[in-house]
């Protein structure tokens, strides 16, 4: 309501509209936030998986044994929604086969495994395009984008070609970049606008291009005031971008959320904020998309912080894809004490990992090793419906009822609560005094939905396949019998003539 | 009284136009409940349930003559959805719930003898005579009628693995 009144009344420039819910966890981010960023030394071996995006996994165009140079198209993305997976170093190919996947379910996933040759020297890139980014054309830029293989490096790793691409169906007017970076312990996003702001914003000014808009807001947490002006030194002078302080509270990094409280409006359910017409695209990307236009450089490396009490020196490091996470352990000093749990990703909404072998992806954003004191690791205790995760719920969800409805196996009806516009945040799981895993619930209930979607789909397609298979058989049958039929016609006519 | 008569004659014969049309109009197709128990049926046509097809079996339920547990590929998921359907209670305790599986062809006992690929319900065998046979995963059941048919009992039934795309998070223990 508050919304709406200053909506249709107007508010100062710059002013902010607040969203429901959120929470403040301890941010931590101290550990990390005055460690520069630092270049990984290269590891003996790199397993680079060919799935790092959502959508269709990359297509391998190299065989073992092939010698390979730093930039090198490994796979090309293929479908729609891919992503190309290109070579983080000059070496050999030693085998293209299953590897523990950076995944809860530490399944194996389809990967090259790549032995540098300690050279690092880059093999032929595309020409780097130079000039201010109005002389570029968008659909060049949208598709060296492609051809880099970048996608949303926030965490979701959706290929950011089709979200540059999105102009063609919406009427866009705004780029927003997200550089709330909410999650607690991460900082890499932090040092990289501190470190680069030059380059990030090229990047952000070759994106809006690409997105023809006319309008940039860089959005950044008050809790990062370097990075603010840091960004606001380099943009003073286009009018058109403009850096937002926003108030540090999770899940502000959320892209629907971040919107609401920069427009005061909320994304449709389901919807993209491209219903808006506005586009969000994370700080990391920009630096991406700046290093593919103006170097030719494909996604290779990417900024993490690995952080966490039982890791002795916390550090914000650029490190190549492919990097098996033991070696980032071992360049912060290793373990202080062992971990009682290892996350990918910030604590809110980053997955456990199974182990240290797995691979460095695109959308590692942060390494957490978490000691036993910061993990508040009691039992789940039941529901006294104390409804604090209603209040925190940034879409306005009811997750009490909604846990309780798929404990009980009705996942459907959790639909009709609203099930599909949980963010997963996991700001609920967070507030609970019970310390439900509200979060775990919905994954599951998500999966199980996802499941029966896929048997439903293939029983639909089995029962047109039976169907084909059977008209074919009576189609072969009656041919069969009219053959037969017209040569005992011929042989009885045959036998007359004859008479 | 010849108003009388014109009225009731001209009332009647537009009521029984009516109602005429209406019977056709607004007729109640045969029970429906068979084509919404075929449905939920797999549709493979497999013949596991002793039915020569997901049709038979489908008019069999309607008319009570089977049981609800008949389908083995449907496990207990479609027992307990046909009970739901059909209003009676069942004990699923005798259902085993198969995993999934798909066949696999021994390519190095496969002599190319084409019997499976008829057999198949579904076209997810591709070979040709004395040509080795492979199995379209995708589209297989796990019948089983392939098993049956093949003279040198190269074809193995396998669960089919947990992949990234089809892994999620199992229910968390209740507290």
């Amino acid at each position: 309501m508050r919304n709406l009144i200053r909506r249709m009344v107007g508010t100062p420039a710059g002013a902010l509209f607040g969203i429901r819910g959120g929470v403040h966890p301890e941010d931590r981010k101290a550990l990390a936030a005055t460690a520069a960023i630092t270049d990984l030394p290269l590891p003996p071996l790199l397993h680079i998986p060919l799935q790092q995006h959502i959508g269709a996994p990359a297509q391998p165009l190299v065989q073992r044994g092939e010698v390979v140079s730093k930039g090198q198209l490994l796979a090309r993305s293929q479908g729609l929604i891919s992503a190309a997976v290109h070579a983080p170093t000059s070496g050999r190919i030693i085998g293209i086969g299953g590897y523990p996947a950076h995944h809860p379910s530490g399944l194996l996933v389809r990967s090259i495994t790549l032995q540098p040759d300690g050279s690092d020297c880059w093999g032929e890139l595309p020409a780097p395009l130079v000039g201010d980014p109005v002389t570029l054309s968008p659909e060049e830029i949208a598709a060296r984008v492609a051809a880099a293989g970048i996608v949303g490096m926030g965490g979701a790793t959706f290929p950011s070609v089709v979200k540059l691409n999105l102009r063609q169906r919406y009427a866009l007017h705004t780029l927003v970049i997200n550089g709330a970076e909410c999650e607690p312990y991460l900082t890499c996003d932090d040092r990289l606008m501190q470190e680069r702001p030059v380059d990030l914003l090229d990047g952000v000014r070759l994106m809006a291009r690409a997105l023809e808009v006319g309008q940039v807001i860089i959005a950044i947490e008050n809790n990062k005031p370097a990075a603010q002006a840091a960004l606001r030194n380099v943009a003073a002078g286009d009018p058109w971008i403009t850096v937002v302080g926003l108030p540090a509270s999770y899940p502000m990094g959320s892209e629907k959320h971040l919107v609401q409280t920069l427009c005061g409006r909320e994304t449709p359910a389901r919807g993209l904020t491209a219903d808006l017409g506005y586009v969000v695209h994370n700080v990391a990307t920009a630096l991406a998309v700046h290093e593919a236009i103006r170097y030719g450089w494909p996604l290779i490396s990417r900024i993490v912080t690995v952080s966490g009490a039982a890791i002795s020196r916390p550090q914000n490091l650029r490190v190549l894809i492919g990097t098996p996470l033991t070696h980032l352990v071992d360049a912060c000093g290793g373990f202080s004490q062992s971990p009682e749990l290892l996350i990918s990703g910030g604590p809110m909404m980053g997955q456990p990992l199974p182990s240290l072998r797995v691979p460095l992806v695109k959308g590692s954003n942060g390494l957490l090793a978490l000691s036993r004191d910061e993990m508040n690791a009691t039992e789940a205790m039941p529901c006294i419906r104390c409804a604090r995760c209603v209040e925190v719920c940034p879409c306005g969800l009811l997750p009490l009822q909604m846990a309780a409805t798929i404990r009980v196996g009705h996942p459907d009806a959790a639909v009709g609560l609203g099930l599909l516009d949980c963010i997963a945040c996991g700001a609920c799981a967070y507030i609970c005094p019970a310390r439900i895993p509200l979060t775990r619930y919905f994954n599951f209930a998500k999966g199980e939905l996802t499941a029966r979607q896929r048997d439903k789909h293939k029983q639909q397609e089995t029962k047109r396949l039976a169907l084909a298979h059977q008209q074919r058989i009576e189609a072969l049958q009656k041919a069969k019998r009219e053959a037969l039929a017209k040569r005992k016609r011929e042989m009885a006519a045959a036998a007359e003539a004859v008479v | 009284m010849i108003t009388a008569i014109v009225i009731i004659t001209v009332l009647g014969i537009a009521m029984g136009a009516l109602l005429g049309y209406a019977a056709i109009y607004l007729a109640v197709e045969a029970s429906p409940l068979q084509a919404e128990i075929e449905a939920l049926l797999p549709g493979s046509q497999c013949g596991q349930c002793g039915y020569p097809g997901c049709t038979p079996a489908a008019a069999a339920l309607a008319n009570g003559e089977a049981v609800v547990t008949l389908c083995p590929p449907g496990g207990k998921a479609l027992a307990s959805a046909l009970a739901e359907k059909l209003g009676v209670t069942v004990d699923l305790s005798g259902v085993t719930d198969k995993a999934p599986m798909v066949a696999y062809v021994h390519e190095q006992l496969c002599i190319g003898c084409t019997k499976c690929l008829k057999r198949c319900p579904t076209d997810a065998i591709l070979g040709g005579p004395k040509m080795i046979h492979a199995v379209f995963a995708d589209a297989c059941t796990g019948c089983e009628k392939c098993c049956d048919v093949c003279p040198t009992e190269c074809i193995e039934m396998r669960t089919l693995p947990t992949t990234l795309q089809t892994w999620y998070w199992s229910l968390p223990e209740v507290a």
